[in-house]
């Protein structure tokens, strides 16, 4: 019946019927848009334009950063810790993610508030536990001999700790969505277990991987709490410096600099790494459902 | 059935659980301690430090203030954020997803350089040490959280549930709340816990816009390990693991047996 409306009324149609349900959908975004305008977007954009512009256009802030001899190191030391603890935590994460997907209902939900209650808990809190923890004469010194605190070791490990979190939900959210029945098809295609899991499941959990790997990389390049906590001036992550900046010097355009910096580690991440999930998706997912049955061996 | 189901996978994941939940614990036999240091093991055992946390002004107040600026956060974020997620979800106009983008900036932009950013234009602009200027901050933070978990929601709806009732007379306001609304209230809930979380917790933005009036839990927390070494703080922290254990656990145990429910059905 419809397809006999002229075609003017049934495009037209839907569209009338749609705006008068639902309340003006734009309206509603406004007052967010409109905060977030003017209390986020608004001084993060300036902040990156003063950093620019502050005394003439140029990059005389960077290149003042970059001349230092302290800025390129720390911000290295910064990205590497950021390296260091999403793969520690990738380590620790995937086992247990993976498990998840196997047991009984009731021990699932039981490793999952596991991963919850530290989620939920204070930062300050766990930070300070760290503290104890890691402290001269506390009880890691004392049991293992490892005077860890004011280290980037210190970072790391509380920061791994910290956003173990982070890593687990994407992985089991990606891992729950793989078909076991693969595995079954590759081990009856002769494959061993060892190898139906590195070519199979592996590949298919790398949408998980790669959402888990950015997320905690990006947390912990900007993470300033841990670093301040745990860390010290002699090992300083980015963080600190333009705490310190800020705080003790004033200085908004070179801390503004600074961020920048940061910012875009973050940007090249995600741009690299969505560029290479893409590639690695698209090779390995598109032809596994339909060769790993067949034409598997 | 518990022997044979050992195995390293099940070792490994033992650990990692360790990891997750041992260190936290720290800080309650610390809370207990009469000694005036972080040195651990404590010595002694006494309930100074709760009590100083009740009858100090400077905690007590950082804790009301950290609970009435939550509670703002929350209020204001949960439908600012609700209203976009549901406004988002009914358009197909073009820019939806700069706006998105808008709204999850906040968890991409590095922490430390949204507190720099917040601060510079809130020195200018009289914002800081004000609670209006702690609110406005952490809703940008705690927008996300909210756009997320009602998007989720609001996926899972059926829409021909609201075609049903404005073709029944229901006008758009009457719609919204008498039929969308109750469908996607786990999902608005789930986004008000985390704005409320996002607001209690915060503490880079808070320790640069705090004054000595104005401060929250987790600054004064802050200032307790850095600079004062006050074991108030493992009082503080043994309080907030208590209750966030507590709150964590009750709604998976109260959901058990609902699912179980379901599955025996099944």
């Amino acid at each position: 019946m419809a397809p006999q409306v002229s075609t003017t009324r049934a495009t037209g149609k839907p569209k009338g019927a749609g705006r008068r349900i639902h309340l003006p959908a734009w309206w509603l975004v406004l007052p967010a848009v409109a905060l977030l305008g003017a209390f986020f977007a608004f001084p993060v954009g300036r902040i990156v334009g003063d950093s620019l512009f502050d005394g003439g256009f140029g990059l005389s802030h960077y290149t003042a950063l970059f001349s230092d001899g302290v800025t390129v190191r720390v911000l290295l030391r910064t990205i590497l810790v950021a390296l260091a603890v999403a793969t520690v935590t990738l380590l620790m994460a995937y086992p247990y993610a993976y498990l998840m997907t196997i047991v009984s209902p009731r021990a699932r939900a039981l490793l999952m508030v596991i991963v919850l209650l530290p989620f939920w808990t204070s930062l300050m809190a766990r930070g300070f536990a760290w503290v104890l923890l890691l402290q001269d004469n506390g009880p890691i010194d004392k049991l293992l001999g490892l005077r860890l605190m004011g280290t980037a070791w210190a970072v790391i490990v509380a920061m791994a700790q910290v956003l173990l979190a982070f890593m687990v939900l994407p992985l089991y959210s990606s891992m729950q969505t793989i078909d076991r029945r693969l595995l079954s098809a590759a081990a009856s295609l002769g494959a061993a277990r060892r190898s139906a899991f590195l070519r199979v499941y592996l590949p298919l959990s790398v949408p998980g991987i790669v959402a888990g790997f950015s997320l905690v990389f990006i947390l912990s390049v900007g993470f300033y709490v841990i670093p301040a906590l745990l860390g010290s001036s002699q090992q300083a992550v980015v963080a600190q410096l333009i705490q310190e900046r800020t705080s003790a010097l004033l200085d908004f355009a070179g801390a503004g600099a600074l961020g920048t910096l940061l910012l875009i580690v973050t940007l090249a991440l995600l741009v690299v790494v969505q560029l290479a999930a893409r590639r690695g998706l698209v090779g390995r997912r598109g032809p596994a459902p339909a060769t790993a049955p067949e034409g598997g061996r | 059935m518990v022997l044979r189901r050992i195995s390293p996978l099940r070792i490994v994941v033992a650990l990692v659980a360790l990891v997750l939940l041992v260190p936290t614990l720290m800080v309650i036999p610390m809370s207990f301690t009469s000694g005036s240091t972080f040195e651990f093991p404590p010595k002694g055992f006494s309930l100074r430090w709760y009590d100083n946390f009740f009858s100090d002004p400077a905690w007590r107040d950082a804790l009301l203030n950290s609970l009435w600026i939550g509670l703002l956060v929350t209020v204001v974020a949960t439908v600012l954020g609700a209203a976009s997620a549901y406004g988002l979800s009914r358009t197909r106009a073009r820019g939806r997803a700069v706006v998105r983008g808008l709204h999850m900036a906040p968890q991409i932009v590095p922490n430390i350089v949204v507190a720099v950013a917040i601060y510079a234009i809130f020195l200018r602009w009289g914002l800081t040490g004000t609670t209006l200027g702690f609110v406005l901050a952490h809703v940008c933070l705690a927008l996300p959280f909210v756009l997320v978990a009602v998007t989720t929601s609001l996926v899972g709806l059926d829409r021909r549930l609201e075609h049903a009732a404005a073709s029944l007379g229901a006008n758009p306001w009457q719609t919204f709340f008498r039929v969308t609304l109750p469908a996607i209230r786990p999902g608005v809930l789930s986004g008000a816990v985390f704005a409320f979380a996002t607001s209690f917790d915060e503490v880079v933005v808070s320790l640069f816009l705090r004054s000595p009036e104005l401060q929250t839990l987790p600054v004064k927390m802050f200032d307790a390990v850095t600079v004062e070494i006050d074991p108030t703080i493992a009082a503080a922290s043994s309080l907030i693991v208590v209750v966030t254990t507590i709150a964590v656990v009750i709604p998976v145990l109260l959901r058990r047996p609902e699912k179980s429910n379901s599955e025996s059905t099944r």
